[in-house]
């Protein structure tokens, strides 16, 4: 055993120094423990607000407007339409698309249109942006229950549809959004098979609500909002509007569709807006609108009834959901 | 006074670390920072938060044993009572926003919705754990039977992962990962016991 008397006092660490050297040790793990916390919170927390950097389109005015408005209900802000995105091929984090879809190279674009018609063509996008456009402010429900209320840019897909002249056998038309792995690393964990498909019946498709937006804000779609070119279907869940669309197929059956594929129990090829049929994880009586706090009650058919209930007469929607 | 012996240094470190995230969350909310959709964004992350105390408190025992750690076990109860706190911000916020304080309907949204009655059934259970977390509670009940209770916390730990598991849409990531450091935690446990249960007869000398 060693006496401490024995130790040479030069060896022995002053008081002072040994309480500066604790102090700072101490110090040292309340600032790195806390820039962790800190720092693994931010890597979760919503990212800063986003700016409308698009061109401006020209729109012409619609005399029948009024009846496709949201009427009365507060439009959302940008930040909040181009800053909570499902966008599964490049982040499945709301918040983080947009960072995620920044470099998404848009241009050039061509969508291809074929299958049961007359004049297959393909549409370089400066053609698309050629259409007449129109402002439409519609309600956008997500599946997930929360809507919002966006100023969409763009021109019924009736208008493209009728320029390749469907055949009399052509029944649906399927949808495919771009798929470039390289572009959309984070797609790996998307959980769902991509290319993304979606489909519409042809009546559905020929509705003059149903829009292609090519913008929104008077401006060009943000990446994240499905840039250059999307569907627009303000009647059913968000995930029937498909994003950045490069091809549209004319059918004469169902096609398989992605979230109906991967999860034929809670997602139907029709998935109209309907407070009485739930999700089976879910509610969808009601819906949280983005920017307010309660909960609001979900509208049958998103408040389209008037305009497409027709379209269903006869169906059993608890059957065809 | 040496690191591993400075109780009450670790006790402040903990205490702060655990409670900064609800801070910044508060923080956010005050600032009009907490993204388009905020009652999402406090009942993912409180939730998340929930998972992370449990995950830390299972972490205990294999840290000690493995890093020779055993000032963790001093901790331990803060992380587990963190676990509990973050439970209830996120079942307030569940109640409060998702059910607008109307409890009647919770009893239907329990029996209607699977995530909902195993989130539930959960929080139900980590209750007389926190009750039970005091000097006085471990001294009446006996230290044996105090931790025979606390054993509640694997099957709080894996209803918790199989209640975020269920709600995610397609993106199992997260959910996976908890689920796999769930998995080593309580891998540890059985591995231990079977051990302890083959050396118990020679070992006890």
């Amino acid at each position: 055993m060693s006496d401490s008397s024995h130790i040479p006092s030069s060896e022995i660490t002053p008081e002072e120094t040994f309480l500066n050297r604790r102090f700072f040790m101490k110090s040292a793990i309340w600032a790195g423990s806390t820039l962790a916390t800190a720092g693994l919170y931010r890597t979760f927390s919503p990212r800063p607000e986003v700016k409308n950097t698009g061109s401006v389109i020209t729109t012409v005015a619609e005399p029948s407007q009024e009846t496709t408005l949201a009427a009365g209900e507060k439009v959302n802000s940008f930040t909040e339409i181009a800053g909570y995105n499902n966008y599964y091929e490049f982040s499945t984090d709301k918040s983080e698309v947009a960072v995620k879809a920044k470099d998404f190279v848009t241009s050039p674009w061509s969508v291809q249109v074929g299958g049961l018609v007359q004049k297959p063509r393909t549409f370089d996008l400066e053609e698309l942006l050629k259409f007449e456009s129109v402002e439409r402010i519609y309600r956008f429900r997500c599946v997930e229950g929360w809507s919002m209320v966006i100023p969409w840019v763009g021109f019924p897909l009736s208008k493209l549809l009728n320029l390749v002249e469907p055949t009399s056998a052509a029944t649906h038309v399927a949808f495919e959004t771009c798929y470039d792995i390289k572009q959309m690393p984070d797609s790996r964990f998307a959980g769902i098979d991509l290319p993304y498909i979606e489909g519409l019946r042809l009546d559905e498709a020929m509705h003059p609500l149903t829009l292609l937006a090519t913008g929104l804000y008077g401006r060009t779609l943000p990446n994240q909002n499905g840039a250059p070119i999307r569907l627009v279907v303000p009647w059913k869940y968000g995930f029937k509007s498909i994003k950045s669309v490069v091809k549209i197929t004319l059918m004469d059956r169902e096609p398989g569709t992605t979230w109906s594929l991967a999860n034929p129990g809670e997602y139907g090829f029709y998935s109209n807006v309907n407070p009485n049929v739930d999700h089976p994880r879910w509610s969808q009586a009601r819906e949280r609108r983005i920017g307010e706090i309660g909960l609001r009650p979900t509208l049958m058919f998103n408040g389209y009834a008037e305009q497409v209930a027709h379209l269903y007469a006869g169906m059993d929607l608890s059957e065809d959901f | 006074m040496t690191f591993s012996t400075d109780s009450r240094f670790h006790r402040q470190l903990f205490l702060f670390n655990g409670l900064l995230p609800a801070l910044l969350i508060l923080l956010d909310g005050w600032r009009g920072k907490l993204g388009a959709n905020p009652v999402e964004f406090i009942t993912r992350s409180t939730g998340m938060l929930t998972l992370v105390f449990l995950m830390l408190t299972l972490m205990v025992t294999p840290l000690r044993k493995a890093c020779g750690w055993n000032w963790l076990l001093k901790q331990r109860r803060l992380l587990g009572l963190y676990a509990f706190f973050y439970g209830v911000a996120h079942l307030l916020t569940y109640l409060a926003y998702d059910r607008d304080w109307q409890l009647q309907t919770v009893i239907g949204d329990v029996s209607k919705r699977p995530f909902i009655a195993i989130g539930m059934f959960s929080f139900a259970l980590m209750v007389p754990l926190a009750v039970t977390s005091t000097n006085a509670m471990i001294k009446k009940l006996g230290g044996q039977r105090w931790a025979q209770l606390h054993r509640l916390t694997y099957y709080i730990a894996i209803g918790g992962v199989l209640h975020y598991w269920i709600i995610v849409k397609s993106d199992v990531t997260y959910p996976l990962l908890f689920g796999i450091v769930l998995a080593l935690l309580l891998g540890y446990r059985v591995v231990t016991s079977i051990k302890k249960a083959r050396g118990a007869a020679p070992r006890a000398s």
